[in-house]
């Protein structure tokens, strides 16, 4: 008789304390940990810390440009124990921009999905006990930290006209070579090369485990589509991350080891370091927005009491987009000379993405329609996703010509476009994913009315700071300057405005937070009915310390969406 | 104050009446020794006021010529004042995002309707259809439909964009600096004018404002094609007039290349679009479009010259590896 999810040891309450679940000590436990779900937990502790201070960077950014003139910039240099001056404060101008934006794309929407959500819930969702090399799993999560270290430190030496590094997160060449004197971009590369190796780690960690530690029955075709989501990014962390490396590690050999790949006096190219960084650059963005999808596939699925419409649809278009999002890069480099039919390719190649991305965003309606839907948080965060990440895709729609990008490249249109797919995008569908697992994570039930507050004010805020940001990059307002035309005045007293309204917002998460773990009611297995039904709500909340070591077995008949045992 | 800064400088910025334009200066300007008259000297038909043409002097354009500027508040572009710009703009206005704003308002209905009909107390019983051909068919083809449509003049305005510029253009080189712009004339002598950003009292004090103005603008030709030529000295900046539909990068070991033709005169202001170190926010561009009489006096008052051969660095079929040909 096949071993169901019954019969497995974890699943019953008293078993699950005192054999499956011995733990080791403390220090063993959170610092040599192989075990995903405590690798997973400390992935999204690490995320939300690097959330914490990359949203403050962003405060002071914001802050800053509430109002034409420099207001702030030299109290925060002399904070940071350096000589304020003119050309010190506006390089700690372009630290902070620098510093925003690795912090958040490296430091905190990867290592929760990817790190954070994907550690916990692929094994769990595929029946599998652990992810296949769990040593590495670790190796990962501490080279990323490592990697954050070496980030916070490069702000304190030189880097330039002031202290850290002020070159943007695309790190461009020339002005990360010879326009960057001083250690702090070399402590940035650093960073990104540990980050990097990490993911790389983590990426070959991801694709073993699924590929070969389903759970009996659980053919690819029936996985559930955030194991899907978690497959496909990292076939392009595999395949992008290598190509950051090498273009990092040139960009280190030519300001320490007297190479000139991206000199020209010494018959290199700026623009080769453009192609390198941005041939993996592109790959990031979606890496960045993958996992987000597969959660959004399995709230939308749980709360509308209905399979997702289309499954092969929606596991193909991730594989559309992921294989299309390697030859499309060279949309990031419109303005910087290059031919005509050059610019046609990519205009065309990146407007065909707009289709696999348009059929998931159906899907996920589709999946709705018809179904009975109950709004608890989760899916309140899901159908924000849904109808924000389609206001930030168009935008980019827009931005794929190349000849109407003239206008617009390095405005603030690039820069409310990307956060209105990250911010409001990749962030809800964290959030989404947190308030949707946190039960089974933590055995607390959070407080509901405070998720839905926290979602309305959230959703105020940021639309307040980054829709007024299509207007100034219209009328004209580029990326990363310290002060601007008194022009560009009134959208950006509003944008400010907005911030204020989402760090209020944040504050209700908190909340939130310290609630659940004080009063919050003790979780079930399953607190969101029948429409959960993939397998780690078979499990207790929170699950056993080891789980599945008997496997359960997928039984033939069942399609990819149920994936509880055979009733009886 | 806010407020009262912004309509203090809009009344600053607002073009004042042309009455004390001299109206008869439609006719070009001669100096003494010169024969040559420049093919577009005469002003196009429609109501532009000319600069007053003092016979062989050049005059600054006051803050009444600014036209490529951000307004406080604006929802969109700036106006534009270039065939190209003009149909980029049109296609943005009127295809684009008429297309995204539909998209997006479509699917907020559909998520509306969808809370709306199918919530738990409307419909207790989820129905278990996970497929339809038919209409997975359709959001496949309807978008791609909508995106050759858009294809269309999307590749047709990069075609126009990248016209190679006539033999006889006037050619302009704009060299990026840490933190300014270099303007210099390869036909007319090879001379070069250096750009600053003018102080917060400066701008001010001239009527133009600050973090856009500078103190040389680049000087050239209204309705005539004008070879840009972009490079720069040290680190990668850009070159950008939005009024103008115009950005290219200023690569080091780099020359870009690009067609313009400016409608009339007046000026028009962009700003550095790449990071290039501390002040990378104040290294502004302003470009002055003349009537070509005044230009040739101005090129003449620099001690350049007029309708000598080309030079080199404008033939095309002749360029080096560096070069974008186009």
């Amino acid at each position: 008789m096949a071993t169901t999810a019954d019969q497995i040891q974890g699943h019953t309450e008293d078993h699950g304390h005192h054999d499956a679940d011995h733990k080791p000590a403390f220090f063993a436990r959170w610092f040599m940990s192989t075990n995903h779900k405590d690798i997973g937990t400390l992935y999204l502790g690490f995320a939300i810390v690097a959330g914490i201070i990359g949203g403050f960077i962003s405060g002071i950014m914001r802050m800053e440009l509430a109002e034409p003139g420099i207001q702030f910039l030299g109290y925060w240099v002399d904070l940071m124990g350096g000589e304020a001056s003119f050309d010190a404060n506006a390089h700690l101008w372009n630290v902070l921009i620098t510093a925003h934006g690795l912090i958040m794309v490296f430091f905190m929407v990867m290592p929760a999905m990817i790190g954070g959500f994907g550690n916990w819930f692929v094994p769990l969702m595929i029946g599998a006990p652990d992810m296949a090399f769990p040593r590495m799993n670790n190796i990962s999560f501490w080279m990323t930290v490592a990697g954050f270290c070496s980030l916070m430190f490069s702000t304190f030496v030189p880097g330039g006209t002031g202290m850290g590094a002020g070159t943007g997160w695309t790190v461009y060449a020339p002005l990360s070579t010879s326009g960057s004197v001083g250690p702090a971009v070399d402590f940035a590369i650093f960073s990104l090369h540990l980050a990097g190796a990490a993911s790389i780690m983590g990426a070959i960690n991801f694709i073993t485990t699924i590929f070969n530690m389903r759970a009996p029955g659980m053919t690819l075709h029936k996985m559930p589509l955030f194991v899907w989501s978690v497959l496909v990014t990292a076939f392009l962390l595999l395949l992008s991350l290598p190509v950051l490396a090498a273009a990092i590690t040139m960009l280190l050999t030519d300001r320490n080891f007297g190479t000139t790949f991206f000199d020209p006096a010494g018959g290199g190219d700026p623009l080769l370091y453009q192609h390198l960084f941005w041939f993996f650059g592109h790959p990031e963005v979606y890496i960045m927005i993958l996992p987000g999808f597969g959660m959004i596939s399995q709230i939308v699925s749980t709360f509308s009491r209905k399979p997702v419409f289309g499954y092969l649809g929606m596991a193909y278009a991730m594989v559309a987009i992921g294989v299309v999002g390697f030859v499309v890069w060279a949309h990031h480099m419109y303005t910087v000379g290059l031919d005509v039919n050059t610019k046609m390719y990519f205009t065309a190649a990146t407007m065909v993405i707009a289709v696999p991305t348009g059929v998931k965003i159906f899907s996920w309606i589709a999946t709705m329609w018809g179904g009975s839907l109950e709004f608890k948080s989760p899916l309140v965060w899901a159908m924000g996703f849904i109808f924000l990440f389609t206001v930030g895709g168009v935008t980019g729609v827009v931005l794929a010509n190349g000849g109407v990008d003239d206008a617009v490249h390095d405005t603030y249109y690039v820069v409310a476009h990307f956060h209105y797919v990250l911010s409001m995008g990749a962030v809800f569908s964290m959030f989404a994913g947190f308030y949707y697992w946190f039960p089974k994570m933590s055995g607390r039930m959070h407080s509901e009315l405070l998720a839905h507050l926290h979602f309305w004010a959230f959703f105020v805020g940021v639309n307040v700071i980054f829709f007024p940001q299509h207007f100034l990059g219209m009328n004209g307002m580029p990326r990363r300057i310290p002060d601007y035309p008194d022009a560009f005045t009134y959208w950006n007293d509003i944008s400010s405005i907005g911030y204020t309204i989402t760090i209020a917002s944040m504050l209700l998460f908190f909340i939130n937070l310290v609630y659940a773990f004080t009063f919050g009611k003790k979780a079930g297995d399953n607190p969101w009915g029948e429409g959960a039904k993939t397998l780690e709500w078979t499990l207790s909340s929170p699950p056993p310390y080891h789980q599945f070591e008997t496997l359960p077995v997928i039984e033939d008949d069942q399609g990819y969406d149920d994936h509880r045992p055979a009733a009886g | 104050m806010i407020t009262t800064l912004s309509v203090a400088s809009l009344m600053a910025l607002a073009p004042q009446s042309v009455s004390a334009q001299d109206a008869s200066a439609t006719a070009p300007a001669v100096t003494a020794s010169a024969p040559v008259q420049g093919p577009q000297a005469a002003v196009t038909g429609d109501s532009v006021a000319e600069p007053a043409a003092e016979i062989g002097v050049y005059k600054p354009l006051g803050p009444e010529w600014i036209k490529g500027k951000p307004t406080d508040g604006a929802l969109s572009f700036q106006k534009q004042y270039s065939q190209n710009g003009k149909y980029a703009l049109w296609m943005h206005d009127g295809i684009l995002l008429p297309m995204i704003t539909a998209i997006s308002l479509f699917v907020l209905g559909l998520l509306l309707w969808v809370i709306a009909r199918f919530n738990r107390r409307a419909n207790k019983v989820p129905s278990k259809v996970s497929h339809n051909t038919f209409i997975e068919v359709v959001w496949t083809l309807v978008p791609v439909l909508i995106l050759v449509a858009v294809a269309v003049p999307s590749l047709t305005l990069l075609g126009r964009q990248f016209e190679s510029p006539p033999k006889d253009a006037v050619t302009i080189k704009a060299t990026g600096y840490q933190w300014y712009w270099g303007y210099s004339y390869p036909d007319n002598g090879e001379f070069e004018v250096i750009s600053n950003m003018l102080s917060q009292e400066d701008a001010v004090a001239n009527g133009e404002p600050f973090q856009l103005a500078v103190d040389n603008r680049m000087v050239v030709p209204a309705n005539t094609p004008l070879r840009i030529q972009i490079t720069a000295a040290d680190v990668i900046h850009s070159f950008a007039v939005p009024s103008l539909w115009f950005k290219l990068d200023a690569v080091p070991g780099r020359l870009n290349e690009r067609l313009l033709t400016i409608e009339e005169p007046g000026i028009y202001y962009g700003q550095c679009s790449e990071l290039c170190g501390s002040r990378h926010g104040y290294m502004p561009i302003a470009v002055e479009a003349l009537p070509r009489a005044e230009w040739e006096a101005w090129i003449r008052e620099q001690g350049g010259t007029i309708g000598e051969q080309p030079s080199e660095s404008s033939d095309v079929d002749a360029a080096p590896a560096k070069v974008a040909a186009r």
